[in-house]
């Protein structure tokens, strides 16, 4: 009898532990939109998401996040434009190319390249690549250009690990199939291989995606912060993220409800790009 | 064509290691000379911006993260595998969530820890407000790591232990749990890597003073978080690169810890 309660009661414990996770979710968006929705109603959605200044000390204040919005558009699409092509290419060669030896060295090394802090790389962009995009096109050197190899690098490990995965999990048939046909090894990979392995290879770059319109602390040492309409990719600019992090430490009033409402912008986009994310991910597992 | 082909798809990858190499030895090179016994004093101070007290800071917050995140995590994942139907609504909707939360970017994280903790139930910054934060970050983590495990032990196991006589928490304790432990540390030393790096989810709700925390209510800062606002300061570059270079042993640690200790489960289980 008493072991049965004593079921009862861990069953109990399992259960509420279970209900952690949903209750987070719920308080992060209560809080988030709480903070946010009664400042977008007052302002007005339109002169929010569509205001192309943002000078939050001017009188009245004017708080316009389309500057941050095509920033965060713009560098994402710098990022992808980086890091997919050589993601996708090193994730074929670690599956189909690499021999043995090489490839117990790249596995690891992508898999530090995943472990190293933002930080840390946003500190090694801001003293070594900052200068070098300086001298070549001159202003600061931190401009889209920098932010998106940044970004470009830091999603590499996401794109790679999903795609390679994706890619070995190919049936050997198909790749077998196309050499008995006469194609040659390259040729199979691409035409027969990397075509099989389409949504999961999408579904690596949804994720880099993700990362690349969350990242915060990188991209502010790197992207001049100027929260103006971005002017050209060798211009500073600010993104929704780093909007929210440039201001909040000295942000008060109808500002602090401004950033925290450009967070409910962020988080609906993150939650959009997740939601395709499960849907391409459902289709890729069939 | 194939040729090109090919050394395209050669290029790329040596390109990734080189990155990879490329920042790592600089980090290096640059760092290590500037590692200096007065960077690992007990007092930081504006001319010795000492890294001890960040250290002392993200040991103490990696800890009690952990303590706090692992059991729901471990719990979730026993319900979750153990006892729901896995086709039950509830369980959908666990699993929709932690997908959810591993997808929030962690500023995110951080604004709602600061309106939550911080100003609404009154933490202030503190070392409390950026544990509960963190604890949410990395539950998602866990909770796949160790469902991934739980589902790899074969159902013979259970059975033979419910033939036995023994209940299901007798079984998942004594049975499935040992067997699994190993790939359980392996998914915590992951969260581990992911508390370390962590700066946006941070910033607002632990704060930044440069102190060891003296309690639960007290705010600090964290190696990352030093790293970050010595680099916003850009007086104190080699200091920095120092404290790069401590960031990236950390991680290497870690990581190898983490491979080390899921390829000895592998042994086992096989």
């Amino acid at each position: 009898m008493k072991g049965k309660r004593f079921e009862k009661f861990m069953k109990g414990i399992f259960i509420l532990s279970s209900l952690v996770s949903i209750v987070s979710i719920v308080l992060i968006c209560v809080f988030i939109f709480k903070g946010g929705i009664p400042f977008i109603k007052e302002y007005g959605l339109k002169n929010f998401l569509f205001g192309r200044e943002w000078k939050p000390s001017n009188s009245p204040p004017i708080y316009g996040i389309l500057p941050m919005i095509l920033g965060s558009f713009y560098v994402t699409i710098g990022a992808v434009l980086v890091g997919v092509p050589i993601g996708v290419m090193t994730a074929t060669y670690m599956s189909y190319f690499s021999g043995k030896r090489i490839y117990s060295i790249l596995k690891p090394s992508i898999n530090l390249m995943a472990g190293i802090p933002s930080i840390v790389y946003g500190f090694f962009f801001l003293t070594v690549v900052v200068p070098i995009v300086r001298d070549v096109f001159g202003g600061t050197g931190m401009n889209f250009i920098t932010a998106s190899i940044l970004l470009g690098v830091m999603i590499l490990p996401t794109i790679i690990g999903i795609s390679e995965s994706a890619l070995k999990a190919v049936p050997k048939e198909y790749y077998e199939g196309s050499i008995a046909l006469g194609a040659s090894h390259e040729s199979s990979i691409i035409k027969v291989v990397i075509p099989a392995a389409k949504s999961g290879i999408m579904a690596s770059i949804i994720l880099g995606v993700g990362r690349a319109i969350g990242e915060t602390m990188a991209l502010i040492l790197v992207a001049g912060n100027q929260a103006r309409m971005p002017k050209g990719i060798t211009k500073g600019f600010r993104s929704l993220t780093t909007n929210i992090v440039m201001d909040m430490s000295y942000a008060s009033g109808t500002h602090r409800e401004a950033l925290i409402a450009t967070a409910v912008v962020l988080f609906i986009f993150i939650l959009i790009i997740n939601g395709i994310f499960s849907i391409v991910k459902r289709r890729s597992l069939r | 064509m194939n040729k090109f082909i090919n050394i395209a798809i050669k290029l790329a990858a040596l390109l990734t290691f080189s990155i990879f190499f490329f920042i790592v030895s600089y980090i290096f090179i640059k760092g290590v000379p500037n590692l200096s016994f007065k960077l690992f004093s007990l007092e930081y101070t504006s001319e010795n911006v000492s890294l001890l007290p960040s250290i002392i800071n993200t040991v103490l917050i990696i800890v009690l993260t952990l303590l706090v995140a692992t059991p729901i995590g471990v719990f979730t994942s026993f319900y979750l595998v153990e006892y729901a139907n896995r086709r039950s609504k509830l369980v959908s909707l666990i699993r929709i969530t932690t997908q959810t939360l591993a997808a929030i970017p962690s500023i995110v994280y951080g604004l709602f820890g600061m309106l939550f903790f911080v100003i609404d139930l009154g933490f202030k910054y503190s070392l409390l407000a950026g544990t509960l934060t963190l604890s949410i970050m990395i539950l998602p983590i866990i909770i796949n790591t160790t469902e991934e495990a739980l589902l790899s032990v074969a159902n013979n196991l259970r059975e033979a232990s419910f033939a036995l006589g023994a209940g299901k928490v007798r079984t998942i304790f004594k049975v499935i749990f040992p067997i699994c432990i190993n790939s359980i540390l392996a998914g915590v030393i992951l969260s581990i890597g992911r508390i370390v790096g962590e700066t946006a989810a941070l910033i607002f709700t632990l704060g930044t003073v440069p102190k060891i925390v003296t309690g639960l209510f007290s705010s600090g800062r964290t190696l990352a978080l030093h790293m970050y606002l010595l680099s916003t300061e850009a007086v104190h570059v080699e200091q920095s690169y120092a404290t790069g270079v401590v960031l990236l042993i950390v991680i290497f640690m870690i990581n190898s810890l983490s491979t080390y200790i899921s390829k000895r489960f592998g042994r086992l289980g096989r």
